[in-house]
């Protein structure tokens, strides 16, 4: 793997006004590469262009911010992701104006419906031009402002330093989300000293980060009576950094809990008290648990449609307790009864020193009397499929996987039925290590974000899980995973079919398959070597094992592993739109 | 229900439009809005009428508390408070009979005439926004050429007041 940070030559000039800050005059693209440094950036993630190329000599003339050039401005900003889901750190984009701006835009959507904290810098045409649809001209600032936590166009040089820290604030506090800085061209020509802010302050923004202590007290009364709990966790546990706590926190309860697909990971998936995830595709038992509960403990959760099902039907009995860092996401889809806005990691801490000071605990008769009735639901073996099948089973791709990596490897995937097995079958036993497109539901995700998972994390196996139609999307990304020699293994669940769009045809739409057969399908292992890579092909059974060993013991290499499927697999359970969660379609 | 939410944001470019575009995207309704500098020229005081249920009222706050740019608001609709709102009406008054008409239903709704040309009048009137409809419903009768409506303003009565 070659490191990004060597593709820049040394230079070192920048570095020498360090002492002199106050007095020398940087242009707007020195002050842009100084403030990346400040804020201890280490790789962006862009594609150059007109507008943005003094920022792109000012970080030729460094060394300490790297960059990675991507083959399409989309691609930049998942990899950034990819990049943030896996380390918690803000993913940093740079891309130039107009197409390079309005390519980014999924990306951006995908960032702000996952919480991603992220800092996207476009290139503007110069102020003297804008609003005169110049060459390469978008209002970028507009086009993004409904998929943005905030954004800026900065339009006097003096404001490019605060308004950078503004951004990096932004992007990581509270719910974190993409921040979005439009930088003109003259602006990064214009020169002012650069000076740069060590901490921020804002009279519009002040995220709450504890919880209110009465709140937690009737919290944690709520917990000691239950007899029937659920503990429903998401994304925002991951992001919070609040595994460990919501471990302790669940074991100290015993009580069962259940992860959203963006949650997976937060509690390991390999103990007892774990039900699976919930939700359209979630297990049985963690279904049927949320449909019987008493209490329910949401935590870092957004009641998504995905998870609730027909919310006039959701936990009809249960009375819930929700915390999360954004007020506005408590009681927005279903009415809780106590609402705890604060950052999970604080607010659970609180939580366990409240019940650690109780001396009640909850009623151990009722508690065993659930979990007995958890263990009916979990023996239906809802995730059993047929392992004698003379076809590939995508499950069993993702159990070999799972097995042979140890649970260990940090996982990526794209958007459909391989996305759903990868969630059930490959049990994620620590936080960081699932990268999916979960809300915006993004093809194309999956590779870009190995790209920068594997960035972040160099020594350790990152798997693409995709099928042969997401794939597509972002395809061109073989060439930048070769630029920098990253040894993704990229396992295509080939079943020549748009797998979701065809399970959704067969159950609601008769078995008419409009449009969802993948014809004229290139072949994977040419179209790997072409692009410098390992291809592989597998069509049985009894090779699936053999060459997922042969591919992560090739540990420079990228490897991509086509598995010719069985096309009618479909994913169970399952769901149905506007059903209750109890009404599950199963094998 | 209906409800006035007073606003006090950062008077930056874009506020507006972060403001316009959340109701628009969320699908909520905006039935007047009116937007200002107050005396402190970095900030601006936005007022905006919208109708829904308490729910849909209550995300309403949330989101735009969750603008970045909003600083403080005020739903005056759960305080005692003062609303007001300023049309201008420009009437043709071809003969002498209209204009003492016109005239007359001025004064009766305290209404003012602030400009007079050969065959219009101009009538600044002053009110909730039930007495301006009331208003413009009683000038039917007469070649109304254009209204202009401010959208509504409020203050809360008494203590309580939106400030930094």
């Amino acid at each position: 793997m070659i490191c990004p940070r060597q593709r820049f030559p040394r230079g070192g000039w920048i570095r020498c006004v360090h002492q002199e800050i106050e007095t020398v005059e940087l242009t707007g693209a020195e002050i842009f590469a100084r403030c990346l440094q400040e804020e201890g950036v280490d790789l962006v993630f862009g594609y150059p262009g007109g507008s943005v190329l003094h920022i792109y000599d000012a970080l030729f003339k460094q060394d300490q911010v790297g960059h990675v050039l991507v083959r399409h401005e989309q691609a930049a900003v998942h990899a950034a992701e990819g990049y943030a889901k896996s380390t918690n750190r803000p993913g940093v984009v740079l891309v130039t104006s107009g197409p390079g701006a309005t390519n980014a835009v999924t990306g951006i959507a995908n960032a702000y419906m996952d919480s991603v904290p992220m800092v996207v810098f476009t290139g503007q045409v110069p102020t003297s031009l804008i609003g005169n649809d110049a060459f390469q001209e978008v209002d970028t600032v507009g086009i993004t402002r409904p998929c943005v936590k905030h954004n800026f166009l900065v339009k006097d040089v003096k404001d490019l330093a605060v308004t950078i820290k503004k951004a990096f604030y932004l992007a990581t506090t509270g719910r974190p989300g993409p921040v979005v800085v439009d930088i003109p061209k003259d602006i990064t020509a214009d020169r002012c000293p650069f000076h740069y802010p060590k901490s921020m302050q804002m009279r519009s923004y002040n995220p709450t980060v504890k919880g209110h202590p009465g709140q937690i007290r009737r919290a944690v009364d709520l917990l000691l009576q239950a007899r029937q709990p659920v503990i429903y966790s998401g994304g925002g546990v991951v992001l919070g950094g609040g595994s460990k706590l919501l471990t302790e926190f669940t074991r100290l309860l015993n009580f069962p809990i259940t992860n959203t697909l963006m949650g997976l990971g937060a509690y390991p998936a390999s103990d007892r008290q774990f039900l699976g995830m919930l939700g359209m595709h979630g297990t049985y038992e963690a279904n049927m648990a949320m449909h019987h509960a008493d209490v329910l403990v949401a935590i870092g959760a957004r009641f998504d449609d995905r998870v609730t099902g027909n919310v006039a039907k959701f936990c009809p009995n249960a009375r819930i307790i929700h915390v999360d860092v954004d007020p506005a996401s408590i009681s927005k889809n279903v009415k809780v009864d106590v609402p705890i806005v604060g950052q999970v990691e604080p607010v659970l801490r609180a939580m366990l020193k409240e019940l650690r000071a109780r001396e009640r605990r909850p009623d151990a008769d009722a508690m065993e009397k659930w979990w007995k009735q958890i263990d009916e639901w979990r023996a239906m073996d809802c995730l059993k499929y047929d392992r004698e099948s003379e076809r590939i089973k995508p499950q069993a791709v993702i159990e070999t996987l799972h097995r042979l990596t140890g649970g260990d490897a940090f996982i990526t995937s794209d958007v459909g039925q391989h996305q759903m097995w990868a969630a059930q079958f490959y049990g994620f036993d620590k936080p960081n290590r699932w990268i999916n497109s979960g809300g915006l539901g993004t093809m194309g995700f999956g590779l870009p974000a190995a790209i920068g998972t594997q960035l972040a994390h160099p020594g350790e196996t990152v798997a693409c899980i995709t099928g042969e139609s997401s794939i597509q999307m972002c395809i061109q990304e073989l060439s930048t995973a070769l630029q920098y020699r990253l040894p993704i293994k990229v396992l295509t669940l080939n079943n020549s079919y748009m797998g979701m769009v065809r399970q959704w045809q067969e159950f609601f739409y008769q078995g008419r398959y409009a449009m969802s057969y993948m014809e004229a399908l290139p072949d994977f292992v040419q179209l790997a070597e072409a692009y410098g890579h390992v291809g592989m092909r597998i069509e049985r059974p009894g090779d699936v094992e053999g060459a997922l060993r042969e591919a992560l013991d090739m540990k420079d290499r990228l490897v991509f592993m086509d598995f010719i499927t069985d096309a009618d697999e479909n994913v169970y359970p399952m769901v149905p739109a506007g059903a209750g969660q109890n009404e599950m379609i199963l094998l | 229900m209906r409800h006035i939410i007073s606003i006090l944001m950062e008077n930056e470019s874009g506020a507006l439009s972060r403001v316009a575009g959340l109701f628009s995207a969320r699908g909520y309704n905006i039935e007047s809005l009116t937007v200002a500098p107050t005396e402190d020229p970095t900030l601006s005081r936005l007022t905006l009428v919208t109708r829904g249920s308490e729910e849909v009222v209550e995300q309403i706050t949330k989101q735009l508390n969750k603008l970045v740019d909003v600083v403080k608001l005020l739903d005056l609709t759960e305080h005692r408070h003062i609303e007001r709102e300023i049309a201008m009406m420009k009437v043709r008054v071809a003969g002498g009979e209209d204009r003492a008409e016109v005239m007359r239903m001025a004064e009766i709704f305290r209404g003012r005439i602030i400009d007079v040309s050969s065959d219009t009048y101009v009538v600044e009137l002053t009110g909730d926004s039930a007495k301006l409809d009331a208003f413009i419903e009683a000038m039917r009768p007469f070649d109304v050429v254009e209204v202009v409506r401010s959208g509504v303003m409020g203050i809360a009565r008494g203590d309580v007041a939106l400030r930094l």
